[in-house]
């Protein structure tokens, strides 16, 4: 199963940009151990979401995105993280957007800006805070197609199947209205 | 665009593409082997010359594309003098002359050099 770091597609303007949002949440595990209490420094739990996981989040907007603008013909694999900078930190109770721009693409591959904008639900509740711009990530994909199964570089064997677009990702898209 | 100007450009598109200095970025250096460009890097380089310079690069423009799955064109790990002939016509900005003494297919990616580079846009942009 793919560990799936977007929640819901808002937007999707094919061959353009993908909005999708992520929200935080307790109930997932990963937050307890980053980072969790440390009663020897006298240090209180912080769950934060752990930036690289943003990066994946993006990374898999993107990711569909791509995957989309070519029918989900390829395998489409993150190649190159060009820029990535965050903010502020994303904690329990907050909603992450992501918003992936195609720049270029042909058969080789894509290249994606995206940005990264966080709701603070109890800022919003309290103080009518809307969406706050908190960074962005700009992404490179190449496109595997699936006849390059076992010629990869460096002897790696691809599956001839499309390993990249499951099931996850496509009841991601019919959930979501796509 | 005069040859420096050209070369201030492509500088600034391997300082980002590559995360290197400007003071690395030397007309000699070589992409692979001074840089540490890796091939999804030249995929990058391409886009960003596009961008820098407003014209569109077709696949096999720029960088080689199918030579060393043609057994014509690559045998027992050397590319041959077909090989050698059609990549001379298909990229008139790189120079051969050292390859040639030694034609190892591995050492194709190393005859990329930031000069080649501003070769290929100055002739792009002479057209």
């Amino acid at each position: 199963m793919r560990w799936m770091w977007i929640d819901r597609v808002v937007e999707l303007v094919p061959k353009h940009k993908l909005v999708a949002v992520k929200n935080v949440s307790l109930a997932e595990d990963h937050l307890h151990q980053h980072f969790a209490a440390d009663a020897a420094r006298g240090l209180a739990a912080l769950p934060v979401m752990p930036a690289c996981l943003i990066i994946e989040g993006m990374a898999q907007t993107a990711g569909v995105l791509v995957g989309h603008a070519e029918g989900f013909a390829y395998n489409v694999v993150l190649a190159k993280i060009n820029r990535a900078e965050l903010t502020r930190e994303a904690t329990p109770g907050c909603t992450l957007r992501y918003t992936a721009v195609i720049e270029r693409m042909d058969e080789l591959g894509a290249s994606v800006k995206g940005s990264v904008d966080l709701l603070d639900h109890a800022r919003a509740h309290r103080e009518g805070a809307g969406w706050e711009p908190v960074g962005t990530i700009e992404l490179m994909f190449s496109h595997l197609d699936n006849s390059q199964g076992g010629a990869g570089r460096a002897g790696e064997d691809f599956p001839a199947h499309n390993f990249v677009f499951g099931e996850g990702f496509k009841t991601l898209l019919r959930s979501s209205g796509f | 665009m005069t040859r420096d100007e050209i070369l201030g450009k492509v500088r600034q598109v391997l300082v980002d593409a590559l995360a290197v200095d400007d003071d690395e970025v030397t007309p000699t250096a070589s992409l692979v082997r001074d840089l540490g460009a890796e091939s999804i890097d030249f995929l990058d380089i391409v886009f960003q010359l596009e961008q820098a310079f407003g014209f569109k690069i077709a696949k096999g423009e720029l960088f080689p594309e199918g030579v060393g799955q043609n057994p014509q064109f690559v045998q027992e790990g050397k590319v041959t003098s077909e090989g050698i002939a059609t990549l001379k016509q298909r990229l008139p900005h790189v120079d051969f002359a050292d390859f040639e003494k030694d034609p190892k297919v591995g050492k194709v990616a190393e005859l990329f050099t930031v000069d080649t580079l501003v070769n290929f846009v100055s002739m792009k942009l002479d057209k």
